[in-house]
């Protein structure tokens, strides 16, 4: 069997005011608290184009290797809905703003951290959408309607974002997910879209099918209602089995839309939409073409704040993040797998280049504090990068005592562990207190090792007899003798030497 | 010239506003009103005497009392579009035509009847009822009308004003107000302008905003101007045209308002008469008249010569197809769940928006909803909605196409005949009435040209005809001077009206009719 799985993505762009109106967005905000007039749909109302989103749809078509439309075309789709106050929808259905793009995404073969294989996805087209706002209601339609008083029924945010459709390229529920993730991470690097899925932010539908090689595609069904990116892969990976399991015992697949049940784990068939629809799409009468200039077609009179220029845009791209990735292997010599975890954690980037900055400690070595230590905590305890009560200040302290030798990298553990209390202190601070510094005096350690072998014969005889395991007890000896402070390394060799006088 | 006597406080605009309002009262029968703002209309009144009391008027308008038709949202005041569905609804804001004449002062007055949505050419199939013709009540009308055995024959052969903008051209011919607001996507503003002897301009698309304009066809509308003579339409065509963000469709170029000069030597202008526009169903008074038109700018000098238009005959056809596909888009968001009419029935969305939509509106509207929207079916949208807008496309050529052979106007009849009786008008339905009402004027709405109605004479039944002059894109100026030459050439009567005020004394009015 041969899964086929297509995205449709909703991105909501982020900007200070929508679409085609002059609202504020904000999440979660008291109903028809933030509705300008034309999100209510009053009659009489005009849709604005806004061009900050114009700008934000090329800035991300160019950032997935699009095509960028000069002249694209507005749309009504019509139907009706609750959420859907005008009765359509402005849409881009004839001529969407950018096509015929792709996007290059790593996954790990077998969960391995070492060895990431890169895929490529084709992105059919983006497009600009007027959103509908949220229903207050779920299964219960006509109930809530009635119930609620009408100030209350439409949680009207009109919201306005980028759908973008990426072809069936992906086999499974993890390819999906990574494809989502490097997305979010591009509309975030880009600032086109703030693409938080928690907060309606991202919006991901699967388009489902299997087939035999070699045959025609399969029927597809469209699954919606996935609200993260863990549960896009179940998702995905449940209806790829459902239908499977389906056409094995002899069934069908039905091409309808099915809701992902992120409590059960499955997909269920969604209500029915009374068999297809027809959508009487029309030109938007009230928005022009919308035309875009490069360098080339820019005429010469034109006040440049008032048209969207795509190559001065282009030119103004942050770096992706493939790009950045790169560049931070190139620059400190970390392992790919490590700027992938960079990148992906929040601030997590910027926190390690700056204890790079203020440490002497190699940044190959910094990385395994970074990853290892202060990312696990972090997620122990349900933190963000920004939020962590070590600042990188605090780290490059500590690791410079590391690395100047004046602690034991046990220590330094320890350290950092008081150092997660919070309480204001600085390593060097701690190390005092606690006393864990390595002792620097060589005759100390000697005469210390020396009492030790002194008072260990018969592990003085096995171990010049020829069993040299026995030592690693003499060196732990020493250690809990200096109470830890002393370099494992420097213990062995002291020891050695004095074992073979 | 009342603008004027406001100035040399011949007159407040207090005492004005108040006259108008009790005009509005006096004439009450006639229907033209839906809501009198007459509170607010006072308020601002005084405000308007405070600031010539100071010295410092916002410009010829202020103090002016004016009507805006009931299609416009105006903030705090009623805005029903004449239909059930929205009956009691009140708009948060003001039409940016509406705010625009209030920045100048202006003191609204109230809006004014229409057909239901606008839809209609003869401002009877509104829910608040048909509005009267003030006419109907001339002693020209009178004198002409055939003596009937009925006593109250006033009440049965009383005739319409034309639509959709009845109410405005109405209130504009009885003197309640200086100006009114209407709109025009077929004809509506020119059509009742010509039945009530008003002049009404239809301006190019794109010149004047419709951002809180309740639409009908987006491609189409524009506010309509009414008023009693030309100059004073360019005076409200100043306030109000220029580029509006608020509607991406109205041209970004800056507009400078103009003053009319008076033109004397029309040597230099090319008339052209297009004959197309002998279309069946015109009168012989009406093609008179046209002829006579155009002898008066021949003799004056002007080139006149006869042009063509060659799918003036497809317009109709074509306007039904786009009209119905966007109105059946338009109306989709009369639903009943966040204003507007809501009707009982619970059972379901489905059910409830159903029954909310036959109960809020009209067999025209629903008509047209259901016409539009087989138009858009997937499976037919190639061949309808398409086919009419390659056909609209042709339409607006043929102008281009004459324009572009150095004819400058074009002068045609605005109506077929002179306004018929209100049980004549009602024995045929809204869509035959409208298709063929709409004939002469339609094309201009596909074409975006601007178009204007000027009064030219009475008919035999003592009732207005106008003609109309059809210019170039946003060639307002050229086109409004050349209507007020041929204004002054023709002399319209003032009407001679009879109302029986309140107190029940019959009265004539013969004040002043212009404000500038």
């Amino acid at each position: 069997w041969v899964p086929v799985v297509g995205l449709e993505i909703h991105a909501q762009i982020s900007s200070n005011s929508k679409l085609f109106s002059g609202s504020q967005v904000q999440f979660a905000a008291p109903p028809n608290s933030l509705v300008s007039f034309f999100d209510a749909s009053l009659p009489g109302t005009l849709p604005v184009l806004n061009r900050r989103c114009v700008e934000a749809a090329v800035m991300t078509g160019l950032a997935l290797n699009c095509s960028i439309n000069k002249k694209s075309l507005f749309d009504r789709k019509h139907y009706f809905y609750a959420d859907l106050p005008a009765g359509y929808q402005i849409t881009q259905q004839r001529v969407p703003i950018a096509v015929n793009g792709s996007l290059s995404y790593s996954l790990c073969i077998d969960n391995k951290m070492s060895q990431m294989v890169t895929k490529t996805v084709r992105i059919k087209q983006i497009q600009l959408e007027q959103d509908s706002g949220k229903s207050l209601h779920d299964d219960t339609r006509s109930q809530t309607l009635v119930d609620l008083n009408r100030a209350a029924i439409v949680e009207n945010l009109l919201s306005l974002y980028m759908e973008v459709v990426m072809e069936p390229d992906m086999c499974c529920g993890e390819e999906a997910a990574a494809a989502v993730r490097e997305l979010q991470l591009i509309l975030q690097t880009l600032g086109s879209s703030q693409a938080v899925m928690a907060e309606g932010q991202l919006r991901v539908d699967a388009n489902v099918s299997v087939h035999h090689p070699g045959e025609h595609y399969g029927v597809r069904t469209e699954v919606k209602n996935i609200n993260s990116i863990r549960f896009l892969a179940k998702a995905v990976d449940y209806e790829i089995q459902r239908q499977i399991e389906e056409l094995e015992n002899g069934g069908t697949i039905l091409n309808e839309t099915r809701a992902f049940d992120s409590k059960l784990g499955c997909t269920v068939p969604m209500r029915d939409k009374e068999g297809k629809q027809d959508y009487r799409f029309m030109p938007e009468p009230n928005l022009p073409p919308l035309i875009l200039y490069d360098a080339k077609s820019l005429p010469a009179n034109m006040n440049h704040q008032q048209v969207v220029n795509i190559d001065w845009i282009h030119e103004r791209l942050p770096d992706l993040p493939s790009v950045k990735r790169a560049k931070l292997v190139e620059q400190y010599g970390i392992l790919p797998e490590h700027s992938f975890t960079l990148l992906n954690e929040d601030g997590l980037t910027e926190f390690f280049e700056n204890v790079v900055k203020q440490t002497q400690m190699k940044p190959k070595k910094v990385i395994g504090w970074i990853l290892n230590d202060l990312l696990s905590y972090l997620k122990q305890h349900s933190l963000t990068v920004e939020e962590s009560p070590v600042s990188s200040v605090l780290l490059a302290d500590l690791l410079n005592l590391l690395e100047k030798k004046e602690i034991s990298s046990t220590a330094a553990k320890q350290v950092l562990a008081e150092l997660w209390k919070g309480e204001g202190k600085t390593p060097l601070e701690i190390v005092k207190e606690k006393k864990l510094e390595l002792i620097q005096d060589q005759k100390e350690l000697e005469q210390i090792c020396q009492a030790v072998i002194d008072g260990q014969e018969n592990e003085v005889m096995a171990i010049k007899a020829g069993n040299q395991k026995v030592l690693n007890k003499l060196i732990g000896l020493v250690q809990r003798e200096t109470q830890g402070r002393s370099s494992p390394v420097l213990v062995k060799q002291l020891l050695e030497k004095k074992l073979s006088e | 010239q009342v603008s004027a006597a406001l100035k040399e406080g011949r007159v407040t605009p207090t005492e004005l506003c108040q006259r108008c309002l009790s005009l509005i009262k006096s004439t009450k029968f006639l229907n033209a009103y839906i809501t009198v703002a007459e509170e607010t209309a006072l308020k601002q009144a005084e405000e308007s005497e405070k600031r010539y009391g100071r010295g410092q008027p916002l410009g010829v308008l202020d103090g002016i009392p004016v009507a805006v038709k009931d299609n416009f949202n105006t903030a705090g005041i009623e805005t029903t579009c004449a239909s059930n569905m929205l009956k009691g609804y009140i708009s948060p804001y003001n039409a940016t035509v509406v705010q625009k004449l209030l920045d100048q002062g202006a003191v609204l007055l109230g809006k004014t009847n229409l057909d239901e949505f606008a839809m209609g050419s003869g401002s009877t199939d509104g829910v608040f009822g048909p509005v009267r013709n003030p006419w109907s009540y001339s002693r020209q009308y009178k004198e002409k009308s055939v003596p009937n055995s009925h006593s109250d024959d006033e009440e049965s052969n009383w005739v319409i004003t034309g639509g959709s903008s009845g109410g405005s051209a109405a209130a504009v011919s009885s003197f309640t107000c200086f100006a009114a607001l209407g709109s025009d996507t077929g004809g509506s503003t020119r059509n009742p302008a010509a039945h009530c002897g008003v002049v009404g301009l239809k301006p190019t698309y794109g010149l004047i905003s419709r951002h809180g304009l309740i639409p009908l066809v987006n491609s189409m509308d524009v506010p309509g101007i009414l008023t009693r003579c030309v100059d004073d339409a360019a005076v409200v065509l100043g306030a109000l045209a220029g580029h509006d963000p608020k509607d991406s469709t109205t041209i970004q170029d800056n507009f400078k308002p103009f003053e009319l000069p008076n033109l004397t030597d029309v040597s230099k202008l090319s008339i052209g008469i297009p004959k197309e526009y002998h279309a069946p169903g015109l009168s012989s008074e009406i093609l008179s008249l046209w002829s006579k038109a155009a002898d008066l700018f021949k003799n004056a000098g002007a080139k006149v010569i006869e042009v063509s238009l060659p799918h003036t005959r497809y317009s109709i056809v074509c306007y039904h197809v786009l009209c119905t596909a966007e109105v059946a888009s338009n109306m989709a968001r009369f639903d009943g769940l966040e204003y507007g009419h809501r009707s009982d029935m619970n059972k379901s969305t489905e059910s409830m928006y159903a029954a909310t939509r036959r109960e809020g509106f009209n067999d025209v509207v629903r008509g047209r909803i259901l016409s539009g929207n087989y138009f858009l079916l997937k499976q037919n949208y190639e061949n309808y909605f398409i086919k009419a807008q390659k056909v609209r496309r042709l339409i607006a050529n043929d102008f281009v196409k004459v324009f572009g052979s150095g004819v400058d106007i074009l002068l045609t009849p605005t109506t077929l005949s002179d306004a018929v009786p209100y049980m004549e008008f009602i024995k045929e339905d809204n869509r035959t009435r409208s298709a063929q009402d709409d004939i002469l004027t339609q094309a201009a709405n596909m074409a975006g040209l601007p178009a204007i109605n000027v009064p030219t004479g009475l008919s035999e039944r003592g009732l207005p005809v106008g003609l109309q002059f059809i210019g170039q894109s946003f060639q307002e100026k050229q086109l409004l001077t050349v209507a007020k030459w041929f204004e002054k050439q023709v002399e319209f009567p003032k009407i001679q009206l009879e109302v029986k005020r309140h107190d029940h004394s019959a009265f004539q009015h013969q004040k002043s009719a212009s404000f500038s």
